[in-house]
């Protein structure tokens, strides 16, 4: 293959794995936008909507299908259960300590908690195997030079940018969304305002638990196989999307997560690199970031302490 | 929940009392010399191992409960440790040589880590601290001197005056006589005038500012202190295995000793003893539910936190 060839079929493969660190991404910038609280068990939610998506495709495959139809059901039904999932979280873990006001510390190591207690759970319940998702998606596509791009990476990108632009309209159309933005803004003020807090943060858990499983099914069905501890390092790799984007902001982490895809698989390519060595490239990224620029590219600067 | 809580802490008081401290910790410790001679070598293994987590604890504790720092990435620098000990001892060192080079290695990356990340936010730092962790087990896995994926093997055990460590019952004992070691300078420290900076920058980090502690050079100390304590752990941990892989030095690892630290009560040395000490008992004792018990594990964390987030046995503070 030539170079240029190369460069085309990498960036194809950038953007994919791009838009699953964006989809991630995006539910850590909006749940610490909102109150502060790096969701640590965040990348296990993805897994978990993997597996739900995995299910509930096993149920529903049948009757309809393997093909896109079963898998957009299954991707709703996950979305749903693991939204679903978000919210109990919220609700037993992390809303008992926010209401007693204990300090950060207490609630990340509640973080922790929660994402062995997700991964154990899903360790527990299928054994520590891989699961293979069956799909009966082909690998027709659109040649473009001698590099083809199959519909199926077509969709994926077109899903993410839909659920992307769906999730702009909803915090900046609707009335919900402005209720998130302004309690990230001031939450006594919403209090007293009228505005439901706890219940609004509750739905900031819904729609970025979400995101995460839609982004869990898609890899998933893109990648075919699924395993507990698939969580772990794009909970890592997404959360430094979001902080290179700026860690708050919403177009950040979709802007974030695509430029990391990119640069991984740029640095696959590069010597001294390679594929063993591209998370040991990803986090070197993220830790001279955080130390150069912390705020990230969209984020504001703002003094904090825990 | 309150009137349990107040149970528990009446005891703890009475338990605080210093008569009562010494009549126990004294009973404790011939209990803990004589066990070797009516224990078989089932019991020798799990108490050895535990005071191999009472070690790393400690050191973590200096971390997490002195200076409130968060570190998910600990078992790095117990990985750095061991494998400069393995590394040097299979060139043909003295185990007892490669101890201080243990250490140093670990003070490095104790340094290369802290250097540049501890001006940070706290929760920045968890996930820093996090990928610094995969980063050491990734490196060890695709470096050629850690010997890749499977590890090092066969790497010497340590004599002392010709005499030659390689019992259960000796790492017992040497492993006993580091917690002692590990318990007395933890508890220097603590009541040192880095101590006390470091308890002020955790209440309050402006306050001590104004007071002309310097927090990140102070922080920093609490990194390389703690990552000493790590090395040390480490070139023993070496020595007693024989044989160490990356996959030892996973998320997992680090994961437990923040656990022992935190499910004992942050800041205090018997809180971080407890804690190792469940955390090693704990698996043991329910052997029969085999991988659910990492589970449970995770369940008890969260119950921790919401029911009592001061730990079991907290710092008392004034």
């Amino acid at each position: 293959m030539s170079v240029s060839s190369i460069i085309l079929q990498q960036l194809v493969n950038g953007l994919i794995l791009g838009s699953f660190y964006s989809l991630v991404a995006l539910g850590y910038s909006m749940v610490y936008g909102i109150i502060k609280l790096l969701n640590f068990a965040h990348g296990d939610i993805y897994m978990v909507g993997a597996f739900v998506g995995f299910a509930a495709l096993g149920v529903f495959g049948g009757m309809l299908g393997t093909n896109w139809l079963g898998i957009l059901a299954a991707l709703i039904i996950s979305m749903i259960l693991v939204g679903l999932l978000g919210m109990l979280i919220h609700r037993v873990a992390y809303q008992p300590l926010i209401n007693k006001r204990a300090p950060r510390m207490s609630i990340l190591i509640t973080a922790v908690g929660v994402s062995f207690t997700l991964f154990n759970g899903v360790m527990v319940l299928t054994n520590g195997e891989y699961q293979s998702f069956n799909t009966s998606l082909g690998f027709e596509g659109i040649g473009i030079g001698p590099i083809n791009i199959t519909y199926t990476q077509i969709v994926m990108v077109s899903a993410t940018a839909i659920l992307m632009l769906s999730l702009y309209w909803f915090i900046n159309r609707t009335l919900y969304g402005k209720a998130m933005r302004a309690i990230a803004l001031d939450q006594d003020a919403c209090r007293l305002m009228g505005i439901n807090v706890t219940r609004t943060i509750s739905l900031t858990f819904f729609v970025g638990s979400a995101l995460a499983a839609a982004a869990g099914v898609m890899a998933g069905v893109y990648y075919g196989s699924i395993h507990f501890f698939m969580g772990f390092v794009i909970g890592l790799k997404a959360f430094t999307a979001a902080v290179i984007g700026g860690i708050g902001s919403i177009p950040g982490a979709m802007l974030g997560g695509l430029i990391l895809g990119l640069l991984e698989t740029a640095g696959t390519q590069l010597p001294f690199v390679g594929s063993a060595w591209k998370d040991v490239f990803a986090f070197g990224i993220l830790i001279l970031l955080l130390v150069l620029k912390p705020t990230g590219i969209l984020g504001k600067s703002e003094i904090e302490r825990m | 929940m309150g009137n349990s809580k107040q149970v528990i802490d009446s005891l703890m008081d009475k338990l605080g009392g210093k008569k009562m401290r010494n009549t126990a910790l004294i009973l404790l410790a011939a209990l803990v010399l004589l066990l070797p001679l009516a224990a078989d070598n089932y019991v020798e293994e799990v108490m050895t191992n535990t005071f191999f987590y009472i070690l790393l604890a400690l050191g973590l504790n200096i971390v997490v409960g002195y200076a409130g720092l968060v570190d998910l990435g600990y078992a790095a620098f117990f990985a750095v440790g061991a494998y400069t000990t393995g590394i040097l001892t299979k060139m043909g060192w003295d185990f007892w040589l490669t101890i201080p080079a243990a250490v140093a290695f670990s003070l490095l990356a104790g340094v290369i880590i802290g250097g540049p990340t501890l001006r940070l936010r706290s929760d920045y730092l968890a996930i820093v601290t996090l990928g610094f962790g995969e980063i050491t087990r990734i490196v060890a896995r695709n470096l050629g001197i850690t010997g890749g994926a499977s590890g090092l093997v066969g790497i010497g055990r340590p004599s002392i005056f010709g005499f030659k460590i390689y019992q259960i019952s000796h790492f017992y004992y040497i492993y006993f006589i580091l917690v002692v070691l590990g318990i007395v300078v933890a508890l220097r420290l603590h009541n040192s005038r880095l101590g006390r900076a470091w308890q002020y920058i955790r209440e309050d980090e402006d306050a001590a500012e104004a007071m002309g502690i310097d927090p990140v050079l102070t922080k920093l100390y609490a990194y390389m202190i703690g990552a000493a304590f790590g090395g040390v752990a480490g070139a023993f941990f070496a020595v007693k295995m024989t044989a160490i892989s990356p996959e030892t030095f996973a998320f997992t690892q680090s994961a437990m000793i923040l656990l022992a630290v935190i499910l004992g009560g942050m800041g205090k040395i018997p809180g971080a003893i407890l804690g190792a000490v469940f955390l090693v008992f704990f698996p043991e004792i329910f052997r029969g539910i085999g991988q659910a018990r990492m589970l449970f594990f995770g369940v008890l964390l969260i119950m921790i936190m919401v029911f009592r987030p001061q730990g079991l046995w907290p710092e008392r503070r004034s």
